[in-house]
């Protein structure tokens, strides 16, 4: 059971890691998340609604996770200064599947969508799984966690839009031009992405989505998606769904 | 002399003696074993549960929420599995984590639904009281288009209570000039008691896309802004009306609670406040026997009408 002393973190650092994303580590308990891909609901000074926010590594009471500023909530949540105490629901969502990775995974992130998927390459990497690893961005001053992930010392590929860095256009280029034979793919990034991936790769996979949420816990039914399986809410039977149950309209 | 603290607490809704008057207001609790990874739900004097109607529903298109000061809007749209699912699936998972009397909230598109989800529903242990729903701002030719007429409120009560023997409660928008005609309505048709207030119609526009933040345009605006209008509503049916009344609207605190009950509520419903914060309501109850000392009040069955 998660008991309110759970939801009680404090700031170590909250600094910018790219022109419009910032990177929050916390201190706090981390016993009760059991998968990468799983996400928190921070709650924010003045505001109703808390946000969902990704985690991009749990080490022992130690949690760090990036957002991007994109709209009066984030903006305030990256005022926050070191020390400041925040109330935060840990280890919502289902998580990736890690079962399922295969031999040879593909993980691929586009823009924000890179912190679970950081988070999911040190947790396979820690099984003994070598995964390679595709990121997308607009461009290059958008691009985010690229020395993190090179440091993993994995197969690493970089794709922006507007080709100022790495390979010109997206994630699915990336997979057409290098020699990648993947047998499962892992994604969490912007819908289009997500729906290509889906849609133009002949492999199983799973993808993390977003939306907004009220609760983050299954109650209020904010975020329920249409699903070959029938209703499914984002932030508890997901965020992470398998390829084969998504309809995509 | 002592008075225990379950004694202090207690109060009695249509014949149903709850343990405490703190009640999760339906579509905010869903079917409440989903709440146990956080405390134990037998806490609670009743549960509303999620909104259920005569067929499945997925209800409204993605995004169904936006943030407000003090408040938010959702545009849900009653999704739910269907008074037949929820009798053979979620009912015996909700009892399996409850063991209190449960008030099932039912919506409709029309007389007949509602009497039929009422029969179906009746019967069923510990659904000891039903909620009707004719309040939801989120669907069309349903819900609220029943509880802005004081003509079809008479109607849908006199039918609905032809079809159950379970105490009716009716839960009632405010979307309405005169909340005090619709209650008279209601009472005069035969309802048991009273649940107000549904959210308030209310729409936020997104500045960067110039559309409306929720897909479906508009939705119900719930939560602490909303807590000096539902207990106005309260006080004013609470004075004309002579069943039971049990507040609702914006109630996130014990202070809350002893407002709405000396407003003229017998219970209290808490909604938004447990989609923010998930103890909120464990959290009231605790904090009750504190509050009641500071002002002075022995039992909650003392500021009863």
């Amino acid at each position: 059971m998660i008991t309110r002393q759970d939801t009680k973190y404090h700031i170590i650092d909250n600094t910018p890691i790219g022109t419009n994303t910032m990177m929050m580590t916390l201190a706090g308990p981390t016993s009760t998340f059991t998968a990468p891909g799983q996400f928190v609901n921070i709650a924010i000074p003045g505001f109703t609604l808390r946000r969902p926010i990704s985690v991009c590594s749990i080490e022992e009471n130690q949690l760090t996770i990036v957002y991007d500023k994109v709209g009066a909530g984030t903006e305030v949540l990256a005022t926050l200064g070191p020390k400041t105490e925040v109330d935060l629901l840990p280890a919502l969502g289902n998580g990736f599947d890690l079962s399922k990775c295969g031999e040879r995974p593909v993980l691929l992130a586009g823009g924000v969508g890179c912190p679970p998927i950081y988070n999911l390459a040190k947790e396979l990497i820690k099984k003994g799984v070598l995964p390679t690893v595709v990121l997308g961005f607009n461009s290059s001053d958008r691009m985010i966690m690229i020395e993190a992930f090179e440091k993993l010392y994995i197969p690493f590929h970089v794709a922006t839009i507007d080709g100022s860095y790495g390979i010109k256009g997206y994630v699915t280029d990336v997979l057409k031009h290098e020699a990648i034979d993947p047998d499962y793919f892992y994604a969490c990034g912007p819908l289009p992405m997500l729906k290509a991936l889906c849609q133009n790769l002949d492999i199983p996979g799973e993808v993390s989505l977003e939306s907004r949420m009220a609760c983050g816990f299954g109650v209020c039914m904010c975020c329920s998606l249409e699903t070959k399986k029938g209703p499914r809410r984002i932030c508890k039977d997901g965020p992470v769904f398998d390829k084969e149950d998504l309809i995509w309209k | 002399m002592e008075i225990k603290e379950q004694d202090r607490l207690s109060v009695e809704l249509c014949g149903v003696k709850l343990r405490n008057p703190v009640i999760p207001a339906s579509g905010c609790f869903g079917y409440g074993y989903g709440m146990t990874e956080y405390y134990d739900i037998n806490v609670l004097g009743s549960i509303s549960f999620k909104g259920t109607t005569l067929e499945p529903r997925y209800g409204n298109p993605l995004p169904r929420v936006a943030e407000c000061r003090a408040g938010m809007i959702n545009s849900v749209g009653l999704q739910n599995p269907g008074i037949d699912k929820v009798i053979s699936e979620e009912l015996p998972k909700m009892r399996e984590a409850y063991h209190g009397p449960i008030i099932a909230n039912i919506s409709g598109f029309s007389i007949d639904d509602y009497c039929e989800c009422c029969r179906r529903i009746s019967g069923e242990k510990q659904v000891e009281i039903i909620e009707l729903n004719v309040s939801c701002p989120n669907v069309h030719g349903g819900g609220m288009s029943f509880g802005t007429s004081a003509q079809s409120i008479s109607e849908v009560v006199k039918s609905v209570k032809r079809s159950t023997t379970l105490p009716v409660i009716v839960k009632l928008t405010p979307n309405v000039t005169d909340i005090v005609e619709m209650a008279r309505a209601a009472e005069d048709a035969g309802a048991d008691g009273l649940c107000l207030i549904n959210t308030l119609l209310g729409m936020r526009i997104d500045l960067k896309t110039r559309r409306p933040v929720v897909a479906n345009t508009m939705g119900g605006f719930s939560g602490d802004a909303i807590f000096p209008v539902a207990l106005r509503m309260v006080y004013q049916v609470a004075g004309a009306c002579r069943i039971p009344v049990v507040g609702c609207g914006g109630v996130s605190s014990a202070e809350n609670v002893l407002e709405m009950m000396m407003a003229g509520a017998t219970a209290v419903e808490v909604g938004t406040a447990n989609l923010i914060n998930p103890w909120a309501c464990p959290e009231i109850i605790a904090d009750l026997p504190r509050v009641m000392d500071k002002y002075g009040i022995a039992t909650l069955s003392e500021l009863q009408r």
